[in-house]
């Protein structure tokens, strides 16, 4: 690292380390698998081996007849539940196709994996057992695997629409049109951005107990609240009596913000049998029916000036959202469409999407969630235009970065960049990348027989999802408020409770977060206790996705600790007989400005607030809590360069070196923040060499395991060279952005352009995910690459 | 029910007899008889590391090693390595480093790290790569993992 930034005056911008950690690293946390009730009970699921059938009959009598099984379900038996699975996205003036989806399939399955039965029984290897004894007969149904034959016609996924289309949806801004007419130069290509998995190393997990009215169901998830409110709605339970808690989380990555029939299943049935039902998914289901994401195949097409000014983009995407609507599926590819510009002032842009249904799981949000999607499409694309234009793609880049001055800049969609100085991070990047020394080294090595390129990415995302005004019903049509909730208790000793209604699960916001109100309240952070990701604890809150955990749920936390310091500074005031607004906190007592050594420390102070001596008019006690919604969303950015090794002899790529310069405003933490980015490359970098959720054409899936879905091991990864900028959010008090999903957003197209920079000289000039051997050495050895279809399609 | 076989195993120290099915799994006998539920399982197909242990001082897959394979060994858990207020040195190595991020992968880094340096204290970065290669992480992208092993490996070297 090399902010050279003076060291911080207190906790914020210091690298603490974690306080989640000594639970972590002794073994000691729990996980929904390591919660144990009295009477509980295991469930298994019996899950459809077709992609496409009739259910003509299920026996489950020897399944029933075993020992230690005490109920086999199928899905006529939950027929009274409230309604089916939750989608939540209604896009004003937009029609969507929208299947029933229910927990256990109801006489037809959509895709391998899909629910059927379910057996209850005593321990975990009975309940295993006994699904082996399940009958199923199926009628087989052709099913559609292939999202461009979807969309051409029969057969349907859900013979009621008429056509496997879910719906139609175009953002533009400018006339896309008109500016390809200014063009000089015109690239058109295929870009494929193939599905992967969210794989988070815990699976989900489920543990319901529900007595005497109410239920409290355990979750490996990453949005408890959302959680609540359905199993609520669907079990005809008031949200009063429904507890949802997300333990210690092994993970998410996107893929536990859901709201699972497993988690319905097992709240109902816990209500049926009166024991507490546990569920523990298996890695084969996670990578089978755990929703999946990216699938998109897209038509992109850029112009430019003769001097490479952009003039338009249009993007034809066509999303892949396998069987059936999830909560959030069919907003997913209208996330990257917001940013479709990148960081590029480009006057016209148009993103036009078309969803699909295919006989495969669902998809849905995983880390990104269209952003690396848009970032592929442009920064990809741009490269090549650079190409045909002959010229250096980092020029290119500079000619049409949004300049600094813009800021905040309203982009050809109308959304509005809070703040960004695009030059500054690449400028930095180039700092750490001696270029003109790379291209002698790479043509050395040539010369050598060894294939070696460098990609760039210059990436902007949309993040910190909020505000509700524009996210919410009446604007992009998710039917919920996104705004984020803080309480802040200062307990009759001074000790700190914050409770945010996000639910981290990895992210080290317990940390984070108690940097933020230690700073504010004069407290080390070690007295600040964060408690996240339990719905009787604390406000009603909005959970943690897109990147909006520190920007939305650490500025509410910022504001409820304000309104704690308001009012220690009034009874500070009245006790040391001065004015509210000349108490200041430092040294970590709170004092007349000017007079330190007469001070209060929070303790003091609490004591005072408790007794009930506070001033005339004033409540008791210290306690306060915000909603905080934001005006905007915030928009981090950042440049990286990718280096690579491609053996043409077997198509093998390594990453040689990886440098990310990233900006997220104002670092709280700065070690945090490089491990977001560190994780994220590593997905991006996945996705775009290792990892493929693959389904044959009969939509049988062949990525079931570990075994041929492959997570990259710390042997194929380097190490990283990470640096930042801080360009401050003008949107909230702590300057902060997101960091979950950027380097992930930035990563593949980075990856993709320096291969291809690699293979170039073998007559290669453009290829598409994933960068998998076979497809790189059919490309040198059939020159296929060289077509706008982005290779062999293997 | 199927017919249970009796097995002696010293995990942590401390000796215990349970009466297990023949095909019950090392890391159930530990998770579901014993509570040490710091052990985590993560794939079924021995990939991804999680439910790494040490037996007889050698890192095994918990999940592919029946309980009944383990009569007699020693064995030690994440939980045997060392306590909040007396940490074994990997385990302040990742939490120096931020080697962790869910927790969900950790314990069973720390024990293949840990054999790792037994087996090579001095190991170099593609060394410690290489050896943690049957261990999956979805978090951290290996960076800070590699660098508390490294760490841990330079603070203790000279020890071993």
């Amino acid at each position: 690292m090399s902010v050279t930034d003076a060291a911080p005056a207190g906790h914020v911008g210091r690298e603490l380390r974690r306080k989640e950690d000594p639970r972590l690293i002794t073994g000691r946390a729990q996980y929904v698998d390591d919660i144990t009730l009295p009477g509980q009970l295991w469930a298994a699921f019996v899950r459809s081996s077709e992609a496409h059938a009739k259910i003509v009959s299920i026996d489950t009598s020897a399944a029933a007849a075993r020992d230690g099984v005490r109920a086999v379900f199928t899905g006529e038996d939950m027929s009274d539940l409230g309604g089916p699975l939750p989608m939540a996205w209604v896009p004003p003036g937009v029609e969507v196709n929208n299947p029933e989806h229910w927990p256990l399939a109801r006489g037809v399955v959509k895709h391998v994996g899909d629910p059927v039965a379910v057996v209850v029984g005593d321990d975990r290897y009975a309940v295993n057992d006994a699904v082996e004894d399940i009958i199923v007969e199926y009628d087989p149904l052709p099913a559609i695997v292939d999202p461009e034959a979807a969309i051409a016609g029969a057969p349907y996924v859900h013979e009621q629409f008429g056509t496997n289309k879910v719906h139609e949806w175009t953002l533009a801004g400018g006339d896309v049109e008109a500016g390809f007419a200014e063009a000089d130069v015109i690239v058109e290509r295929r870009v494929v951005n193939h599905r992967i998995a969210g794989a988070p190393i815990e699976c989900r997990g489920v543990l319901a107990d529900y007595r005497a009215g109410s239920l409290t169901l355990y979750t490996s998830t990453q949005v408890p609240h959302f959680v609540r409110l359905f199993m609520a709605l669907l079990l005809g339970l008031g949200e009063d009596r429904v507890r949802v808690i997300a333990p210690e989380v092994g993970g998410g990555f996107g893929q536990k913000l859901q709201v699972y029939g497993e988690e319905l299943f097992a709240c109902w049935a816990s209500r049926k049998l009166g024991h507490p039902i546990k569920w523990i998914e298996t890695r084969t289901e996670n990578l089978s029916v755990a929703h999946q994401g990216r699938d998109q195949i897209s038509h992109v097409k850029m112009g430019a000036k003769r001097d490479g000014t952009i003039t338009a983009f249009h993007v034809k995407i066509l999303a892949d959202f396998g069987a059936y609507n999830m909560i959030l599926t069919p907003l997913i590819p209208s996330l990257g469409a917001f940013v479709m510009g990148g960081c590029y002032k480009i006057p016209n842009v148009q993103t036009d999407i078309t969803g699909v249904f295919t006989n495969k799981c669902p998809t849905d949000a995983i880390r990104g969630a269209g952003r690396p999607e848009a970032t592929q499409m442009i920064e990809v694309t741009l490269d090549q235009l650079a190409h045909e234009l002959g010229m250096d793609p980092l020029e290119v880049r500079r000619k049409n970065f949004i300049p600094k001055e813009d800021f905040p800049a309203e982009v050809a969609t109308g959304v509005i960049y809070d703040s960004g100085d695009y030059h500054k991070t690449l400028d930095k990047l180039m700092e750490h990348v001696d270029l003109p020394a790379f291209r002698a080294e790479q043509e050395k090595l040539r010369s050598e027989g060894v294939y070696r390129g460098i990609g760039f990415c210059t990436w902007t995302e949309i993040c910190g999802l909020a505000p509700s005004r524009i996210t919410g019903p009446n604007g992009v049509g998710v039917q919920a408020g996104l705004w984020e909730s803080a309480m802040i208790r200062v307990h009759n000793t001074g000790a700190v409770t914050v409770y945010t209604g996000t639910s981290p699960h990895g992210q080290g916001l317990e940390t984070a977060m108690a940097q933020i109100v230690a700073d504010k309240l004069g407290v080390d952070p070690s007295v600040v206790e964060v408690i996240h990701g339990d719905t009787s604890m604390g406000p009603e809150g909005r959970n943690t996705y897109g990147s909006r955990s520190l920007a939305t749920g650490g500025e509410a936390v910022a504001k409820a600790t304000d309104k704690v310091v308001a009012k220690v500074k009034s009874i500070v005031a009245a006790e040391l007989e001065a004015a509210p607004e000349d108490i200041e906190v430092a040294n970590g007592k709170f004092s007349v400005r000017g007079s330190p050594d007469k001070g209060m420390a929070l303790a003091d102070v609490a004591g005072v607030a408790y007794i009930g001596a506070v001033p005339e008019g004033m409540e008791p006690g210290l306690e306060e809590t915000t909603f905080y919604d934001p005006e905007n969303f915030v928009f981090p950015f950042g440049a990286h360069a990718c280096i690579v090794d491609v053996d043409r002899e077997t198509g093998k790529t390594q990453v040689v070196r990886y440098v990310a310069v990233d900006d997220c405003g104002r670092a709280i933490n700065p070690m945090l923040i490089d491990g977001q980015v560190h994780g994220g490359v590593v997905h991006g970098i996945g996705q775009a060499l290792y990892e493929r959720v693959y389904y044959d054409d009969e939509g049988q899936l062949n990525t079931g395991t570990f075994v041929n879905y492959a997570l990259a091991t710390a042997a194929e990864i380097p190490s990283f060279e990470t640096d930042r900028t801080e360009t401050p959010s003008p949107v909230n008090s702590l300057g902060a952005k997101g960091v979950g999903e950027a380097g992930t957003i930035a990563a593949s197209a980075a990856v993709t352009n320096a291969v291809i920079d690699a293979v170039r000289p073998l007559g290669v000039d453009y290829l598409n995910m994933p960068l998998s051997p076979l497809r790189i050495w059919e490309a040198i050895n059939q020159g296929q690459g060289a077509s706008p279809e982005g290779g062999p399609q293997s | 029910m199927s017919s249970t076989v009796n097995v002696r195993l010293n995990v942590n120290g401390t000796e215990h007899e349970l009466d297990v099915e023949p095909r019950l799994l090392l890391v159930h006998a530990l998770r579901d008889k014993l509570g040490l539920t710091g052990t985590h399982v993560g794939c079924d197909t021995s990939n991804c590391g999680a439910c790494t242990v040490h037996m007889n001082g050698e890192a095994v897959k918990s999940c592919t090693v029946l309980a009944v394979q383990a009569e007699g060994a020693e064995i030690t858990t994440i939980e045997g390595m060392g306590t909040e207020d007396n940490l074994h040195p990997m385990q302040e190595a990742f939490w120096n480093n931020h080697g962790l991020q869910c927790g969900y992968c950790t314990p069973g880094m720390i024990m293949s790290a840990s054999a790792l340096l037994a087996r090579n204290p001095n190991p170099t970065e593609e060394e410690v790569r290489h050896g943690l290669e049957g261990n999956l992480c979805r978090c951290t992208g290996y960076h800070n993992i590699v660098k508390s092993v490294l760490d841990a490996a330079s603070k203790t070297g000279a020890q071993a």
